[in-house]
């Protein structure tokens, strides 16, 4: 059997004790350091006051923000999932690479597709420590709840999530093929997204050409999908659908590169080499 | 001088069967059809000079880096097809790899005693925290140890899962005479009592000569010599392993490979 071949013969099977050790790991560094975990808070609130004092100002000076009141608000929290996503998954990756571990990590059982597991879990945990101060935090402040939204949010919340999850294999594949000079991808890709994903305004405002990218990313679903609820009291399955659906797909085509970017790391002898 | 490790009686299978291992890195070839196999319960010396391809050989049988050819058997499994079925019994020691800094050394050993699916794991922990003086260690920041202080940390991390098969990178490096003595002693003393068998890349010759059965010299990718510690000694003329590898290291190259020695196993 060729040699590559026979690398990718064996079973993907998984080990839900070898995730939560994984987890765990991760747990551990956050946990060891207080300036990380407020770090995790600092700036999504931060984002959330900006915005809500110019969601402010709008209400009183736009009669588009008018009619919804938070609808900015809403937005840069929902957007804030997808980045502390994505973010979650990448550093996560990139404290292995500083940290020059991959090498004792793939030799001992776990399995790749057990790293990126628990990698996202981790993301969630970091995704709601960081944002959770932020929304209750505009209740008192603002008068606004972005609880308000109900059984959607968690579906607006899935996706960005799963968005932001993607995106992270992405960039980790990126980073193990070409090193940590890719490392800032993982801070600056998601800023590339922004324009596209009608965060703040919707998917018309975009020129003709630029509105078929921004529906091809799950992001400009979720937003539209927010706004139709928090200005017509409507809930738009077809935008769920299509973010659910497109991010299927993306999951799909970013774990076959982050399979291949890992086996060819393997071959190149990276996961032993590779650090800062 | 030397104290051969024996194979043990009835040992049916070698713990590892290299046959026409070759790696390419484009144009450099780090390994070139190497072949080789060490017998269960023994333990066995990896050396060669900066670059003779130690280290690419370990990082294959451990399953880091895929061969460009050849055929890798540890503890009787295809390593290419089925490494996730032979991970759980073998484990791996090298002061170039490190734990993570951040984490504490209790923390460390948590998550690998987790990842190798250790039982009792807080009990392991305490069981070689105590072998391997690293107990008071324990509530430290890995980065923050001694050089010395991390060997005897990653070697801890090595011996969780109470490995059949353990492939050490420098075991001493760093340590002092005393403490790395004492090391070599815990190391024979765990193949006795386990029937583990070691696979030892050193440059401490005395430690080769000390605690090998077998000797794979290494020069440019290749074999080029091997042997049990008093063959070397008797073939080379010489006194110490120092003085042969001094030899095979200086001697013109391409040097003239003796016959047995690339010889498939």
């Amino acid at each position: 059997m060729p040699i590559r071949e026979a690398a990718f013969a064996y079973r993907p099977g998984l080990s839900a004790a070898r995730v939560g050790a994984m987890v765990l790991r991760y747990w551990y560094l956050l946990r060891g350091s207080w300036p990380r975990l407020l770090e995790l808070a600092y700036w999504p609130t931060m984002q959330m006051v900006l915005w809500g004092f110019i969601n402010e100002f709008m209400r009183t000076n736009s009669a588009w923000v008018a009619q919804a009141s938070g609808v900015l608000i809403g937005a840069v929290l929902l957007w804030d999932v997808m980045f502390r996503g994505q973010l979650g998954v990448s550093i996560s990756f990139l404290e292995e690479m500083w940290s020059r571990n991959l090498g004792h990590l793939f030799v001992s059982p776990l399995r790749p597709s057990e790293w990126v597991l628990s990698m996202m879990a981790m993301s969630l945990i970091r995704a709601v420590i960081g944002i959770l101060p932020a929304a209750l935090l505009a209740i008192p402040v603002f008068h606004y709840s972005v609880f308000s939204m109900g059984m959607p949010l968690a579906l607006f919340f899935v996706n960005l999530l799963l968005m932001g999850w993607w995106l992270g294999l992405l960039i980790i594949a990126l980073i193990l093929r070409h090193g940590l000079g890719a490392e800032s991808l993982a801070w600056v890709s998601v800023f590339l997204l922004a324009p596209v994903s009608a965060i703040y305004y919707p998917v018309t405002v975009l020129p003709g050409w630029l509105q078929a990218v921004a529906l091809a990313l799950p992001s400009a679903h979720v937003f539209e999908g927010m706004r139709a609820l928090l200005f017509q009291d409507v809930l738009r399955w077809d935008h769920l659908a299509w973010a659910f659906a497109i991010n299927a797909a993306y999951m799909a085509a970013a774990a076959a590169v982050f399979v291949r970017s890992f086996e060819a790391a393997r071959d190149r002898g990276a996961l032993l080499q590779t650090g800062e | 001088m030397t104290s051969a490790s024996a194979t043990p009686a009835g040992a049916a299978q070698p713990a590892l069967a290299v046959q026409d291992l070759t790696k390419r890195f484009g144009a450099t070839l780090a390994v070139d059809s190497i072949g080789f196999e060490v017998a269960a319960g023994t333990t066995a010396g990896l050396l060669g000079g900066n670059g003779a391809g130690k280290t690419t050989t370990i990082s294959i049988l451990l399953g880091l880096l895929l061969p460009t050819s050849g055929r890798v058997r540890v503890l009787g499994e295809d390593m290419l097809r089925h490494r996730h079925r032979v991970l759980p019994r073998m484990n791996f020691s090298s002061p170039y790899v490190d734990l993570p800094h951040r984490l504490t050394v209790r923390e460390n050993l948590m998550v690998y005693g987790r990842l190798y699916g250790v039982r009792q794991l807080g009990l392991r922990i305490e069981e070689l925290a105590e072998a391997l003086d690293v107990g008071q260690l324990l509530g430290r920041q890995t980065g923050k140890l001694s050089a010395g202080q991390k060997t005897r940390v990653a070697l801890a991390k090595a011996l969780l899962n109470r490995p059949d098969l353990l492939l050490l990178d420098e075991p001493t490096a760093s340590l002092d005479p005393d403490t790395a003595d004492w090391i070599r002693t815990y190391l024979e003393r765990y193949r006795a009592e386990t029937g583990a068998t070691i696979l030892l890349a050193s440059h401490n010759m005395p430690e080769v000569e000390r605690m090998c059965s077998q000797v794979l010299m290494m020069r440019r990718g290749r074999i080029v010599d091997r042997g049990t510690p008093a063959e070397l000694l008797d073939r080379y003329g010489r006194a110490s392993l120092e003085q042969v590898f001094l030899d095979i290291a200086r001697a013109p190259y391409p040097a003239p490979v003796r016959e047995d020695a690339d010889a498939d196993p």
